[in-house]
């Protein structure tokens, strides 16, 4: 008896789960079709569908956005913040990974600060030294501003990658002779170079959605997409909101485009948390 | 660097931070100096004592009410996202495909972020959606929707950015769980609610108040959805809109950092006291009765 009640209960509240988890992703799904649908829109008021369709509102919006530039110093930045925390980071997860050396627990606190810390708080005080030695409104401000999440970034995902390579295979290729510069261009660089992928395909993805350190730090000229994106919505009165969608479809695009690969490479869970070291 | 040199002579600086230093150098240079210089400087208010811009803060309604509306957000967005994410993640802890799809789906608002979402909002959620006319069609709620520039847009935006980052959090540790406890408590008798309660609760407790705590930080410093689903200059006016126009629009950078620091200061409150709570839960017998 009890247990046909326990097993009702137990399909009734699947059921629940499940409806919960469909009305999320559909009602997701549905934003964003609107959002699509409005930037191919000629006029949508109030109706289920638009009157008309047209393409208008892309070139509409490339001008008056400058999607152009914004797109160039996009990729400057995210391009920048990619070899740079990868090039400072990978050492510093070497090191964490394969060594025992003082002060090693105040430096992974350290690395875990800045994402523990949200960008808000640490960004205004940042933003104020920026103005202060003159690099706020300039690319360079703001690729800084970006490295700040990004560095620890890469040597949090990078160190238990780092952690389950044998390390017996580096000593074997010491014993046959191999120097520093060797054993890491035959040994060392090849069983990274899936981990240095994958952390640097994170690293673009998050760079690029990253919104608060760059509209703290960033000038007219040095806005990334995301950025612009805000401003257009932002001032949303007075221009239409097609070419304002047609923006953001724009930007859309360009995130999912490297999500997708990202995806090839890495577990959805690696975006928010650090690698986990058991076989998926 | 070799073996002999290092017995020879101890090195003065041990070679690991060759490697870590450029690192440790950045992150000082770029994180902890702002942030110590952001400090001192809220203490040295354009005018009155070392205290003024502290005093300011808390005297000024529109000022402390920020703090209030910031908690008002953030602790029911993060009780709706940690609770509904649990038993989710709990119940696709197996590996299939079907995870793997919704685990792949779920990252994509995490990676829009929240400025898009606000823009789909305006679109979906305004007053004459998608949404609003699909409610009117079938006659759910009659009256006029309003979703979007008020206390509930900003909600849902937190929502919909927030939830799907603490159910990837959560699914990574509740994966992490080895099955086999649970089945062995399955072979002494127990059911899967029990199961969970004095299996997989327990032993989740730490990363459920690392899930509570990110969530609640990311929701606390909520900034582009307050702005442009809410109302940024009433109910939905967040002590980073305050922090943004005194910085921003009156150049008080002191005040601005003033407000930074309380700002992480009521979040490092709300972190210890999750922490600490944790820690209550952990020593308790592992099937007492806990409430």
């Amino acid at each position: 008896m009890s247990a046909t009640v326990e097993r009702w209960g137990g399909r009734a509240w699947g059921a629940l789960l499940v409806g919960l988890m469909a009305l999320f992703i559909v009602n997701v799904a549905l934003m964003v079709a609107a959002v699509a649908t409005n930037s191919f829109a000629r006029r949508w008021l109030g109706t289920w569908l638009p009157d008309g369709f047209t393409t208008g509102w892309y070139a509409a919006a490339w001008k008056e956005f400058q999607l152009g530039d914004v797109l160039w110093v996009t990729v400057e930045v995210v391009l920048a913040v990619v070899v740079l925390s990868v090039l400072i980071g990978v050492p510093a997860a070497y090191a964490l990974a394969r060594r025992e050396f003082a002060g090693k627990r105040i430096v992974l606190l350290l690395f875990l600060l800045p994402l523990i810390i949200p960008p808000f708080t640490y960004g205004i005080p940042f933003a104020t030294v920026m103005y202060r030695v003159g690099l706020a409104g300039t690319l360079p401000g703001v690729i800084l501003a970006n490295l700040i999440p990004a560095l620890p970034f890469v040597i949090l995902v990078m160190t238990p990658f780092i952690e389950q390579i044998d390390p017996n295979l580096e000593s074997a290729a010491r014993v046959f002779g191999a120097g520093t510069a060797r054993m890491f261009a035959y040994v060392l660089a090849p069983l990274l170079m899936p981990g240095i992928l994958a952390a640097a395909l994170l690293v673009l993805v998050r760079t690029i959605a990253l919104f608060e350190l760059t509209f703290l730090t960033a000038g007219p000229d040095s806005q990334t997409l995301v950025v612009a994106l805000y401003y257009a919505v932002f001032a949303a009165g007075v221009r239409a909101p097609q070419s304002v969608d047609a923006m953001a479809i724009v930007y859309m695009v360009v995130t999912l485009v490297w999500l997708l690969l990202a995806l090839r490479f890495v577990n959805p869970t690696q975006l928010v948390s650090r690698v986990r070291e058991q076989p998926a | 660097m070799n073996a002999a040199a290092r017995v020879a002579r101890p090195a003065l600086i041990d070679s690991a931070w060759l490697l870590v230093g450029p690192a440790v150098l950045f992150l000082l240079m770029l994180f902890v100096y702002p942030f110590l210089y952001g400090f001192a400087l809220s203490f040295q208010p354009l005018e009155g004592g070392r205290l003024a811009n502290y005093q300011n803060f808390f005297a000024d309604s529109r000022a402390w009410r920020t703090l209030v509306t910031t908690f008002g957000l953030a602790l029911p967005v993060t009780v709706i996202n940690v609770g509904l994410a649990l038993p989710i993640a709990f119940r696709l802890r197996r590996r299939t495909r079907y995870q793997r799809w919704i685990t792949a789906l779920l990252v994509v608002p995490i990676t829009l972020g929240t400025v898009l979402i606000a823009d789909g909002m305006l679109t979906y959620f305004g007053p004459r959606g998608w949404l609003a006319q699909t409610l009117q069609l079938v006659h759910l709620y009659d009256g006029p929707i309003r979703l979007t520039h008020n206390y509930w847009g900003v909600l849902i935006s937190l929502v919909i950015s927030g939830f799907p980052f603490a159910f990837l959090l959560l699914l990574s540790y509740v994966t992490g769980i080895d099955p086999v406890l649970a089945r062995a408590a399955a072979t002494l008798g127990a059911n899967r609610f029990n199961q969970f309660r004095h299996i997989y609760l327990p032993l989740l407790a730490p990363g459920l108040a690392i899930t509570f705590c990110l969530a609640f930080v990311q929701a606390f410093s909520v900034f582009p959805s307050a702005v442009l689903v809410g109302a940024p200059s009433g109910s939905t006016r967040v002590i980073s809109i305050a922090a943004y126009e005194a910085a921003f629009e009156n150049y008080d950078y002191a005040m601005a950092s003033t407000i930074a620091m309380i700002m992480g200061f009521a979040q490092l409150i709300v972190v210890a006291a999750v922490l600490a709570l944790r820690r209550a839960f952990y020593r308790g017998p592992v099937s007492g009765g806990k409430g």
